[in-house]
């Protein structure tokens, strides 16, 4: 996540302090985020330093310094928001290397391993469904990271549902034709993109 | 107090080379005001277990008790009865019938069961309005958008004094906005004393349940831990689950 940017896109609505722009983007992420006061100074700093925003008065305690966005500041906002995140790389992720690692191990029920995971996953998405709850009190923003947050592990549950069933039809392919079994087990492996 | 109890329910279809076990030795309590969700893959047995619990199908072999009555052994009209007035069913294809408006599919369980026509549509409108649909109550199933229509059908399955409520992926092909306000209408009808029992595959409606519980090839395997409280939510040094 950019704070750099997410303090650009506070100071685009107008002069802000420091502190001013850390509630603000605590209250705009749902309180999902904290930040420290300190990442709030030494950002602004740097957008100073690289043009994109200004101090009305640069003697003072950065604490008393009110903010403002640059032209160039809202060039580089707009043209941040429009850049798609960089996704083109799988992340190394555990919990895919813990299921690869199981599924080669005979003494390992593969299996159990799925649903250690998938019963985890599912708590915490109970934990986040229930602050959302109570309708009345939902802030939009908080309603919308918490959904993030519970789309990102509802994939992460899907994705242990659809190893578990891949993993079930092979070994029941093994099962039925041994001769296919070795050539069954690698196809998988470059799917997935795991290193042996 | 246990609404729903299944004591070693076991269902088993066909006979001989055909034979196939749809659930085994399933124990299962779901107390007044509680929401349950019932989590696993195709074939799992997870259609199996609603129909039993609602007394749409027999066991094969243990025990099933709605508001304290043992099925087994009841006459298939007191069962009929025991459903209409204790059980309400909500199906993924709404299953709304089409002649009927709005307000009649909801207050044609009552009238069933014998209560008089005005008080039945009176009790029908007013869950029509809790629902927020009272200005859709005279119009058919194919005037309604598809999620006024689950909400019809929720409407029909706490109508009266309901006191189980059985969903089968109820959300069905609505968005998730419109699955979600539907978790949150069965949710409502629990903290106002209906047990509820929801199949899903969807983590994300399973996630409104008080507790999870995941169903393998038709034997209940795991299941989550209770929820935390809310002083657990707030205090961020409590550990993860696991």
């Amino acid at each position: 996540m950019s704070i750099r940017h997410s303090l650009l896109a506070l100071l685009s609505e107008g002069q802000k302090y420091g502190f001013q722009l850390r509630q603000e983007f605590e209250a705009s992420t749902g309180e999902v985020w904290a930040l420290n006061v300190g990442q709030v100074y030494t950002t602004l700093q740097r957008l100073e330093r690289d043009g994109l925003a200004v101090s009305d008065d640069v003697e003072a305690d950065e604490r008393q310094r009110n903010y403002r966005i640059t032209e160039k500041g809202e060039e580089e906002l707009a043209r941040w928001l429009r850049t798609p995140p960089d996704l083109s790389q799988p992340p190394r992720d555990e919990l895919v290397i813990k299921v690869l690692v199981a599924s080669r191990l005979p003494s390992v029920d593969v299996h159990d391993v799925i649903q250690v995971h998938r019963r985890y996953l599912v708590q915490l998405m109970q934990q986040w469904t229930r602050m959302k709850e109570d309708e009345s009190r939902l802030d939009l923003a908080f309603a919308l990271a918490v959904d993030a947050e519970l789309f990102r592990l509802d994939s992460v549950v899907r994705w242990l549902d659809s190893a578990d069933g891949r993993l079930r039809r092979a070994t029941l392919e093994s099962t039925e034709s041994p001769k296919e079994d070795t050539a069954a087990l690698p196809s998988i492996r470059r799917r997935t993109g795991a290193h042996q | 107090m246990s609404i729903l109890e299944l004591h070693k329910v076991s269902k088993v279809y066909g006979e001989g080379d055909t034979e196939v076990d749809a659930i085994t030795d399933i124990e299962l309590s779901v107390d007044r005001g509680s929401l349950v969700a019932i989590m696993g893959p195709s074939g799992s047995g997870k259609s199996t277990l609603l129909t039993i619990a609602g007394s749409l199908e027999e066991p094969t072999s243990g025990d099933v008790m709605i508001d304290g009555t043992r099925l087994a052994g009841m006459s298939r009209n007191d069962k009929a009865r025991l459903r209409r007035r204790s059980v309400g069913y909500v199906f993924q294809d709404f299953n709304l019938l089409k002649g009927l408006t709005a307000v009649e599919n909801v207050s044609l369980p009552l009238e069933l069961d014998g209560v008089a026509m005005k008080k039945a549509r009176s009790t029908a409108m007013a869950a029509l309005e809790e629902l927020g649909l009272a200005d859709r109550a005279d119009r058919f199933p194919d005037q309604l958008s598809g999620g006024e229509r689950q909400r019809v059908a929720i409407a029909r399955a706490v109508v009266g004094e309901r006191s189980l409520l059985l969903a089968d992926e109820p959300s069905g092909a609505l968005d998730s906005v419109n699955g979600e306000s539907v978790m949150r209408m069965i949710l409502a009808a629990c903290h106002g004393g209906v047990a509820a029992v929801v199949v899903t595959h969807d983590a994300k409606l399973a996630s409104w349940a008080d507790r999870v519980v995941f169903l393998r090839d038709g034997r209940a395997v795991d299941e989550t831990l209770p929820p935390p409280s809310p002083e657990e939510l707030l205090n961020p040094d409590v550990p993860n689950p696991s």
